[in-house]
């Protein structure tokens, strides 16, 4: 038996009032119980943070095999409780979610449709694209306010933005990435 | 955040400026906990919201009025007597003296010193202008040092200036300005100063309520002018209270994807103001404060991307970063203005959607059309990677070559997150991404080691140092290591280091331990010096990962110094000096969080006295409070004091302004907006202004946010749970301006700007009320901005209303107010 979202508003709501009032009319412990020792029975726990607002509720991530199976606060950390918001409690469908592109796809230029390609393929374009621009935009040197030539080893072509959603270790390899290649239009969300 | 979230609970009085409950719901369970310990709670926002709803005082104010709002808070307290005298005198520049040339705006009609034309600007009547700030500075004494005033009564002090530049500030005008009744004003100004000072502390909380203006910078300001003057930074239930809005926003920062910094906040060589590596560290290392060790940083962060490459010789690389044109150049806004006009040719939009979430989104997806390529990585078909598909395009037309990858979510991937509070928390991978998704990392490191392929075998000096740069993380190439990312960022020995007794402190290519261990010479490299102490060896050799530390909080530490690890060196509380006095000793027991024992230990054995406490002393810990500069808290100010003046690109006081697009002439002074705004002059008129006084858009517009989605909505609108909660978009519009206009909740409406248009559902409501300024009714509307064209829950977008106009300090736009127009009906 495992209880899903829609049986358990059902079971919850049964007092015709819905979650909210029947929270106060009803034990739902039993219910959370069974839910959770049911369903996580033999998962695997991991150690989540949740992907939101900059709160930072860390999750627990059960997993079975490739196949992220609940995620829930974690009952334990200091700054949330464990709690988590509508947001966080649907992180799940992050992963869990048929409309989610699993193929790195292409677009010609004025197609009106994508393509799926071989991920080797697009790096590969996509690396050449980079070196295009580099090779044909790089500015070594360029006048100062007096007259004078200044370095300034300069890639205007070519713009990054994102992302205040990725990892910090990501952050810091886009930075070392796009600052050692030259690139000046490097933004993220703070900004905006 | 200079503070943290558990802290909150110890507030006696807490003001959220934001819709604190709506957006940061889980943390907004530290103000119900106040609230049960008898704190008394204000909420000031134009509508009436959750946060509103279980607050004591919900105080509507006019959208772009905060600094009329924070002002007049700071004359009353100051009128009043009610700051925090102790505290503003010693541990403030209130006591500084200023060149006596300089005149506050109070005396200037609007303006500061110094005000300049520069050249006639985009958008008439506006001019461009800029401040020349050669007034705006101390007063020195023989030996170089700002002359003082401890009784704070010379009129040249920053105190005296600061109050008569505020006294215009009156409850009258703020009532005129604000629309924030005068009784109700003086109501709020007494609970919050009345319930700050040595036995009390207040907190304030912000979001992006504060920043999306032309004088975003300055409103902050204002609020941390007004904690300053009350005591309540550095303090249990003080400080400022910054509520970021995406996952790890203050990480992204932190690692610095931002056009004016390096990780780290080391400033982003210019080419006019840093020629050269000496250069820059003579004009970016002040004399005094913390900053004095920024070279160490800056060689350091060299010495992590160019490795042996990176030599004294060669200016550790310095000539490979490189160097801006201009300060007035690069931001976002920058970019799509630039993007429109065919200076960039090629574009990676890496979880982050343009089309739908950046103002002047219609002029964005338009830009995006003029690029040769664009690469999206993102979880979701965001509406950049599709905008080619968005309604009334002909994609024939548009050239743009598009590649997507898809993106793993955090779940699928080991690495860390940094939260509002500069809390570093790990996540570990629960499984592996499906198909050809992959985390953002391995696509970066992966176009790295292509790229140098590319370039393997070139001569030219201009390469050297991207070939300089290493991807190796570790021996899976698919999968590269974070956590030895996590060690390049937090520093490590580039060879080994010994003490003068010739004793190994570290191996080569160990971790450090602090940043107190970097040095300039090379022998130490680290990407990110504030997140030093992350990753630490241990005992047995292994990396110790602190950001995955999960030990709960207790009654000996309610703030969790062994759950993850917060920059810098761990500290909770920044400025934690201020919680005690001049002689160390906390305020008042009630508020103590560390303070000086001499009793304690020293640094070396036969030396007592050290700083112990609640926290992780933000300060040097064996400085006793009688020794030069143990009694200045802000140690990362030159001058060891917090700034009241304090010179930004459009004055050293927060003055109100009117906003670029307003319902009403500036009723404080003739400057009608921000002098020095940054508008852009965008071809084909792509950004036309409601100049003032137009009847075609007289009402004010707000941007916000809701629970139940996501910023851009990329993260929301794709997912059944979050779709199916709030399925459609709407604008909040008040039964005022409903009934003026016959329209019914629920009835369709367009809501139009000279940018453009969005149809929307009306939800006319209580929630918004209209303003009286001077007299006059001024309404208001508010609509959210999560919407696009893709998704499971479509909707029009609300930026496409939004301008590109923009602070002068950081050319934030201002999405939180302008002017639109409501009409019944889609039109």
């Amino acid at each position: 038996m495992s209880l899903s979202r829609r049986d358990f508003l059902k079971y919850a709501g049964s007092t015709g009032a819905g979650v909210a009032v029947g929270t106060a009319a009803l034990d739902l412990k039993p219910v959370q119980a069974a839910a959770t020792t049911l369903k996580l029975k033999e998962a695997k726990v991991h150690s989540g943070v949740c992907p939101y607002c900059a709160v930072g509720c860390i999750q627990l991530v059960y997993s079975k095999g490739d196949k992220i199976i609940d995620i829930e606060g974690h009952p334990d950390t200091p700054h949330t409780l464990g709690r988590l918001c509508p947001k966080g409690a649907a992180t799940i469908q992050l992963s869990n979610n048929p409309l989610r592109p699993t193929k790195a796809m292409y677009r010609a230029p004025g197609s009106d449709k994508w393509e799926e390609k071989p991920l080797d393929w697009m790096y590969e374009q996509i690396a050449k694209r980079y070196y295009d621009a580099r090779e044909k935009y790089f500015v070594e040197k360029e006048k100062n306010k007096d007259g004078q030539d200044v370095v300034v080893n300069r890639l205007d072509a070519i713009a990054s933005l994102g992302s205040a959603c990725i990892d910090n270790e990501e952050c810091y390899l886009l930075s070392k990435l796009n600052r050692t290649l030259g690139i000046v239009y490097h933004e993220h969300q703070a900004r905006v | 955040m200079t503070t943290n979230l558990i802290d909150i609970q110890n507030s006696d009085v807490i003001m959220a400026t934001s819709n604190f409950a709506e957006n940061h719901p889980v943390g907004f369970q530290w103000v119900m906990k106040a609230k049960e310990r008898g704190a008394k709670f204000i909420h000031v926002d134009p509508r009436f919201t959750r946060t509103s709803a279980v607050a004591d005082v919900h105080v509507p104010l006019r959208s772009g009025t905060n600094i009329a709002f924070f002002g007049g808070l700071i004359s009353y307290a100051i009128q009043n007597d009610l700051y925090f005298k102790d505290y503003v005198v010693h541990y403030t520049n209130a006591s500084f003296l200023i060149d006596p040339a300089f005149k506050t705006a109070t005396d200037g009609g609007g303006l500061f010193t110094g005000l300049e034309q520069t050249g006639k600007g985009g958008v008439d009547p506006h001019v461009a202008t800029t401040y020349k700030k050669d007034t705006w500075k101390y007063q020195l004494d023989g030996e170089g040092n700002p002359k003082r005033d401890l009784t704070l009564r010379d009129p040249n002090s920053v105190f005296q200036l600061m109050k008569r530049h505020y006294s215009r500030y009156t409850p009258e005008m703020v009532e005129r300005v604000c629309g924030i009744p005068k009784e109700k004003f003086v109501q709020v100004a007494k609970l919050f100063c009345e319930n700050s000072g040595p036995e009390k502390t207040g907190s304030i909380t912000y979001a992006l309520n504060l920043t999306q203006h032309t004088n975003g910078v300055q409103n902050i300001r204002a609020l941390c002018m007004l904690q300053t003057l009350l005591g309540n930074i550095g303090r249990p239930g003080g400080g400022v209270v910054a509520l970021r809005g995406h996952a790890n926003v203050q990480g992204a920062t932190d690692l610095e994807l931002l056009y004016h910094e390096l990780p780290g906040y080391l400033p982003m060589p210019l080419r006019d103001a840093h020629p050269d590596l000496k250069t820059w560290l003579d004009k970016e290392t002040p004399k005094g404060g913390f900053w004095v060790n920024r070279p160490k940083f800056m060689v350091s962060l060299l010495k992590a991307w160019f490795e042996d490459r990176a030599t004294a010789e060669n200016e550790y690389g310095y000539q490979w970063l490189p160097k801006r044109a201009s300060a007035d150049a690069y931001s976002h806004q920058h970019m799509f203005v630039d993007m429109y006009k065919g200076i960039i040719k090629g574009f990676l939009s890496d979880g982050q959607n343009p089309a739908v979430g950046g103002p002047n989104a219609k002029l964005a997806r338009a830009a995006l059309g003029k690029l040769e390529w664009l690469v999206v990585k993102d979880i979701f078909l965001t509406e950049t990677a599709e905008f080619w598909k968005a309604p009334g395009i002909s994609a024939k037309d548009i050239k743009t070559e598009v590649f997507f990858l898809p993106a793993a979510p955090a779940a699928e991937k080991d690495g860390s997150l940094t939260n509002t509070m500069r809390l570093i928390q790990w996540h570990e991978k629960a499984v592996n991404p499906p198909g050809d998704v992959t985390s953002d990392a391995e696509f970066f490191v992966s176009l790295a080691k292509r790229l140098q392929k590319l370039y393997a075998g070139s001569k030219k000096d201009r390469d050297q140092g991207f070939l300089a740069t290493k991807w190796e993380y570790g021996d899976n190439p698919k999968e590269p290591n974070m956590e030895l990312v996590l060690k390049e960022v937090n520093g490590y020995a580039t060879q080994e280091i010994t003490d003068k007794d010739g004793k190994v402190v570290y191996k080569k290519g160990q971790a450090l331990n602090s940043f107190a261990h970097m040095t300039d010479d090379g022998k130490t490299a680290g990407g990110c010096w504030i997140y030093t102490g992350v990753t630490v060896e241990g005992p047995d050799g292994k990396l110790i990962n602190k950001a995955n530390l999960r030990k709960p909080a207790d009654d000996k530490d309610y703030l969790a110094h062994g759950w993850g690890f917060a920059w810098p060196a761990n500290r909770r509380i920044l400025y934690n000096r201020a919680s005690a006095d001049l002689q160390g000793k906390p305020w008042s027991e009630k508020k103590k969080l560390i303070w000086w024992d001499p009793e304690a230990p020293g640094q070396e054995p036969e030396k007592k006295g050290k700083w112990v406490g609640l926290d992780v002393p933000d300060f040097n810990a064996f400085l006793a409070p009688d020794a030069k500069n143990g009694d200045k808290p802000f140690i990362m100010r030159a001058d060891l004091v917090a700034a009241f003046f304090g010179p930004l690109n459009d004055g050293p006081f927060p003055e109100h302004y009117e906003p670029v697009e307003s319902p009403t002439k500036n009723l404080l002074s003739k400057q009608q907006m921000n002098p020095v705004a940054k508008i852009w002059n965008v071809p084909d008129q792509k950004n036309d202004l409601v100049p003032l006084g137009s009847p075609d858009y007289p009402y004010v517009v707000t941007t916000y946010r809701l629970t139940e989605h996501h910023l851009s909505g990329v993260m929301s609108r794709y997912l059944p749970m979050l779709a199916e909660l709030f399925h459609s978009h709407f604008a909040e519009i008040s039964n005022e301006l409903a009934a003026e206009l016959g329209i019914k909740n629920g009835e369709r409406v367009t809501v139009v700007t000279p940018r453009g248009k969005v149809h929307v559902t009306a939800m006319v409501t209580h929630r918004l009320k209209p303003f009286m300024i001077d007299g006059k009714k001024t309404h208001q509307i508010g609509i959210p901005w999560h919407w696009g064209y893709n998704g499971i829950s479509k909707g029009d977008i609300t930026n496409d209303l939004s301008a590109t106009v923009g602070d002068p300090t950081v050319y934030i736009q201002e999405t939180k107010a302008f002017l639109c127009n409501v009409k019944k009906g889609e039109v």
